[in-house]
């Protein structure tokens, strides 16, 4: 069990939390004039590292916002939460 | 090698067991091989295999970075069944199934295949017309499926909870009486124990660091144990997909989870079938050693740590336990994870790449056991003929840029 740290709500378990993928992929401002290949990497292809992890979460039973998270996708340690806005670390 | 037989039983056992054969032997590895196979869990064994036996390669290489087997090939819960939603993935798991058939036989192996029959369970109107419309596609690509009732179930399986007043009540099944498990470690060794016999180097605790290209062709990889040349590569990485993708610069579609089972203290036999349940997920069969083997989801989030968290294995046993009540008083007796790379369309990847030479074979999810020979078997047909048998023609990487996915996410009879 993850223990998770919210910007807005502080530390609590990895049950109040929605996982919400890889962080940082954004929604390109205009899909038609992209090429497939460039259209399949934002719909699907994700860096998916051996390590640090720059990923999304949503306290989901709680607060219900997003944010940020870098998350060691080995030893599991979460080494610091964010707000998406202001990029914010608590 | 010395083939297995009941009379070479009984040949060692006069002689004290003193002179029985190594199954593999352990080379050291050589500067140049024709195909150099990345990953020596049971799917490259296989493709090794295959290589050697249907298509006469020879001065071939297995290079695994810890030890044959220890990866998913050892993590998971042995099922084995074909009865898949889309024709381009049925038929490419009942290839599979059919060698699966007849592998001990093939490899002088006992890999305990047992086809004791599969049970997916449907709790909801909904659930039993998708059974419906599964098994009607599953019989009309000629694979064994029928639609049992609850009475036929609580029958073959009298420990089940089949009363209309539980929780999530028991409508229905299908039922793939050829679908069954095989034992894993066995399949990764008669694998190996074949495969040498073709004169393929097995090289455990092998690591590879890099793939070396030159002008878009594959000529040769780095590894913890020296460089090696070769203009063939296939990688078969269960759990790695992303990290050996990126020594190539290419970037996948795949994002590896944790994904946790256990087993319970041994029992007497109570459980003579696999039960699967998508609504209350949770998969449950019992081993010839008696224990419980009981499976479920994935973890949410990524992850390479080969372990997940408490909370999913608590949801697993919450839905074995609605199935199977008196199982509340077992007592588990080891749990484990592996990490298993989901494609967004649930199906794997057996592929050229835009790098001649260089091939893949991974991206099989929560259900790569079942595949084990099958998916050597047609790797072996894209490297040795630089194209993609039929069977295995959907599953290539372009598919994720042309849109043509074989979504079997919630339709392959388990919610992955």
């Amino acid at each position: 069990m993850l223990l998770i740290n919210c910007p807005w709500c502080g530390e609590r378990d990895e049950t109040d939390f929605s996982y919400g993928g890889e962080g940082g992929i954004t929604r390109p401002l205009d899909p038609c004039a992209l090429s497939d290949a460039e259209w399949a990497d934002y719909l699907f292809m994700r860096s998916n590292p051996r390590g640090p992890h720059q990923e999304l979460w949503n306290h989901s039973q709680g607060c219900r916002r997003w944010f940020g998270a870098e998350r060691n996708t080995v030893t599991y340690k979460i080494a610091a939460t964010y707000e998406l806005q202001s990029g914010k670390q608590n | 090698m010395k083939k297995y037989s009941a009379f070479s039983l009984l040949r060692n056992a006069i002689s004290y067991n003193r002179n029985w054969q190594r199954a593999w032997r352990c080379p050291e590895p050589r500067r140049k091989y024709n195909v150099v196979i990345v990953g020596g869990g049971g799917h490259g064994l296989a493709t090794a295999y295959y290589l050697a036996k249907e298509h006469g390669v020879r001065n071939i290489a297995v290079l695994e970075k810890g030890w044959i087997g220890g990866g998913n090939t050892g993590r998971n819960t042995t099922i084995v069944r074909s009865n898949y939603l889309w024709t381009e993935a049925s038929l490419l798991y009942e290839k599979s199934l059919k060698l699966w058939e007849g592998l001990s036989q093939d490899l002088n192996y006992n890999v305990m295949f047992s086809q004791r029959g599969v049970y997916n369970l449907g709790h909801s109107l909904q659930d039993m017309r998708d059974i419906e419309r599964r098994v009607g596609a599953n019989r009309l690509n000629g694979i064994d499926a029928e639609v049992v009732t609850p009475e036929q179930i609580k029958k073959a399986i009298p420990l089940i909870n089949t009363s209309a007043n539980a929780r999530y009540p028991i409508l229905g099944a299908s039922l793939q009486r050829r679908g069954g498990v095989a034992r894993h470690d066995a399949i990764a060794w008669g694998f190996a124990r074949a495969a040498d016999a073709y004169g393929v180097d097995i090289i455990q605790q092998c690591e590879v660091t890099g793939l070396n290209r030159d002008s878009g062709r594959i000529t040769g990889l780095e590894t913890t144990r020296g460089s090696i040349q070769t203009n063939k590569v296939g990688v078969v990485v269960a759990g790695n997909a992303s990290v050996l993708a990126s020594m190539a610069e290419l970037r996948l579609p795949i994002e590896s989870h944790p994904l946790q089972a256990l087993v319970s203290e041994p029992l007497k036999p109570v459980l003579d079938s696999v039960v699967m349940s998508n609504a209350v997920h949770g998969y449950i069969s019992q081993s010839d050693k008696g224990d419980l083997v009981i499976g479920a989801g994935i973890d949410a989030y990524t992850g390479y740590g080969q372990r997940g968290s408490f909370h999913t294995i608590e949801h697993a046993l919450q839905a074995i336990i609605e199935l199977f009540p008196s199982f509340s008083r077992v007592r588990m007796l080891r749990m484990w994870g592996g990490t298993v790379d989901i494609c967004p369309d649930a199906c794997p990847i057996i592929s050229k790449t835009p790098i001649d030479g260089l091939y893949f074979n991974f991206g099989w999810g929560t259900g790569g056991f079942k595949a084990t020979p099958g998916s050597g078997w047609v790797f072996a047909h894209t490297i040795a003929q630089d194209r993609p048998h039929e069977l295995n023609a959907p599953f290539n990487l372009e598919r994720f840029t042309t849109g043509a996915l074989v979504d079997e996410h919630g339709a392959a009879a388990v919610a992955h």
